[in-house]
């Protein structure tokens, strides 16, 4: 202890606190300061960096989301549209199809009954004819028949016979 | 020579390898037995003291800058300093005129001597009167000199102050990216900061204090490392230096301490009213033996560092053989690197400490 009060010199203790203090106001004001407040700034730099880097990945990840969501859906409603559209083909189609059945039905029993009539009327007009034809040819034939003496007596006398027989 | 069981017994390696270590220890052996011879021929004034004296002188302050000397020839290699003294006046003389101690220095009138590293005020004669201790007892001037320690520091100041400038204008250069040498130095920065004034001081209060920490962590490790080169100077191994250093450590802790430091300290809380009485002057014995600890730790180590490797270096010179010239070679190149590491580590304990002490005196009640 002797030894260290002995040694003690109050100069240098003088000078060690003045250059002390000064470098430490020296230093404080020319390089601490500023070495911190940048290597601060720098890291709120690579922080703040970061964190946008992840909310723009969160943003580009809803992006695709939804990218992916409007496409189903997308996809989803031409689905539907199409299976709309396909049915309302069918539909046409078989409504068609009976439609143009039922018209051709009727169609074919209008003509029936056309026919039918009209076999009904030439029917009837042959036979008017036919009835008409053979009253001339009968007519023409007992003219003829009955045209001389000896066949209407000959006529008679056959048909007497006949009475006769019965 | 008569030969016995036991050395029939031992295989022709093993022969060997025992007559290796016997020769070693014996060529050992013998080295100090012929230093001992010698010192005795030479009586007083011998290499030991020699030694003893240098190592002494160097962990003493010094008036000038000296590099190396040649005892026997009283020639110096070095430059003289400025001697500043208050003796009724300031009065400013380059040391050169003391001769290292050999002429009285004159004054305007006054007459001073350097006696031992220090300047007494003498007679023309330079006379120096002692006491029964062997003690001067002359009158001494206050001593503002600029001596070689302050040399030192001034020259680690005005290093630190360019390294520490550029590191930080190379941030505003280069994007807040740092270049040279602040790639070594930031990291360093940092690390007081993560690793030594937030987990000391907590998130809130450290920044006040980082100035300090990081002035007074690359002083002392600069300093401690300039004691490691072959200029000679120890300052942070001197007493004066490391009161400062804990006086500041001291003022600021005190200073800047909240009510509840006080409290702990005067009236304990949460112990009964008698231990409050009991703990109060402990605890303030505690605030100055804390400060007083951070100046006997870093002295000690320094001081203890340089006796024992110039002790070691000193060996060499004492061996004069070619074993334990090499052997104190090695031990004192190990050594070294050891200092290095206690270098830096001295000064990691007291920025630590520091901050330590600065955090208990802005710790915040919790109950």
């Amino acid at each position: 202890m002797e030894k260290l009060i002995n040694d003690f010199s109050f100069g240098l203790f003088f000078w060690q606190i003045l250059i002390f203090v000064g470098l430490l106001l020296l230093l404080r004001k020319f390089a601490w300061k500023p070495i911190l407040n940048a290597v601060n700034d720098r890291e709120e730099g690579i922080k703040n960096a970061l964190e946008s880097a992840e909310e723009a990945r969160k943003e580009m990840q809803n992006l695709q989301a939804d990218n992916e969501r409007i496409l189903n859906e997308a996809r989803a409603e031409r689905d539907g549209m199409l299976k709309e559209a396909r049915q309302l083909k069918e539909n046409m189609i078989s409504d068609a199809k009976s439609e143009a059945q039922a018209e051709a039905d009727k169609i074919v029993a209008q003509a029936q009954a056309t026919i039918a009539s009209e076999k009904k009327a030439a029917l009837a007009d042959l036979k008017n004819q036919v009835a008409g034809l053979s009253v001339e040819i009968a007519e023409k034939v007992v003219r003829k028949e009955l045209s001389n003496e000896g066949k209407q007596l000959e006529l008679v006398e056959s048909m007497l016979e006949d009475v006769t027989l019965n | 020579m008569h030969r016995n069981l036991g050395t029939e017994i031992l295989g022709v390696m093993q022969k060997r390898t025992v007559v290796k270590f016997l020769l070693i220890f014996t060529l050992v052996f013998n080295a100090s037995n012929l230093f001992a011879k010698e010192s005795e021929k030479e009586g007083d004034g011998d290499l030991k003291t020699t030694i003893k004296e240098f190592i002494n002188h160097h962990l003493q302050d010094s008036h000038d800058f000296t590099l190396f000397s040649d005892e026997e020839a009283k020639t110096h290699f070095g430059f003289p300093l400025p001697v500043i003294l208050w003796d009724g006046g300031l009065k400013v003389f380059s040391s050169s005129k003391f001769h290292h101690g050999e002429t009285v220095a004159e004054v305007n009138g006054e007459y001073y001597k350097l006696y031992h590293g220090k300047i007494y005020k003498t007679d023309a004669q330079g006379t120096i009167n002692y006491d029964e201790d062997h003690h001067a007892t002359n009158a001494k001037p206050l001593d503002f000199s600029i001596t070689k320690n302050v040399v030192s520091m001034l020259l680690i100041s005005l290093l630190m102050f360019f390294m520490f400038k550029s590191l930080a204008k190379s941030y505003k250069k280069n994007n807040s990216i740092p270049t040279g040498v602040g790639r070594f130095l930031e990291p360093l920065v940092l690390f007081i900061r993560d690793d030594i004034a937030i987990p000391n001081i907590g998130e809130k209060k450290y920044k006040k204090y980082m100035s300090f920490l990081l002035t007074i962590f690359f002083f002392i490790w600069f300093l401690n490392l300039l004691g490691m080169t072959p200029l000679g100077v120890n300052v942070t191994g001197n007493i004066a230096v490391t009161f400062a250093l804990a006086l500041i450590v001291f003022l600021i802790t005190n200073l800047t301490a909240n009510k509840n430091y006080w409290g702990h300290i005067f009236w304990m809380p949460g112990v009964p009213t008698f231990m409050k009485v009991v703990l109060a002057p402990i605890e303030l014995l505690g605030v100055f033996i804390k400060p007083f600890s951070l100046m006997i730790r870093l002295y000690a180590n320094m001081t203890a560092g340089h006796v024992v490797l110039m002790s070691i270096i000193g060996m060499i010179f004492l061996f004069k053989n070619w074993i334990g010239g090499p052997l104190s070679f090695g031990l004192a190149f190990a050594l070294s690197i050891l200092e290095l590491l206690v270098a830096a580590l001295q000064a990691y304990i007291f920025t630590m400490l520091s901050a330590l002490y600065f955090g208990m005196a802005n710790e915040e009640a919790h109950h």
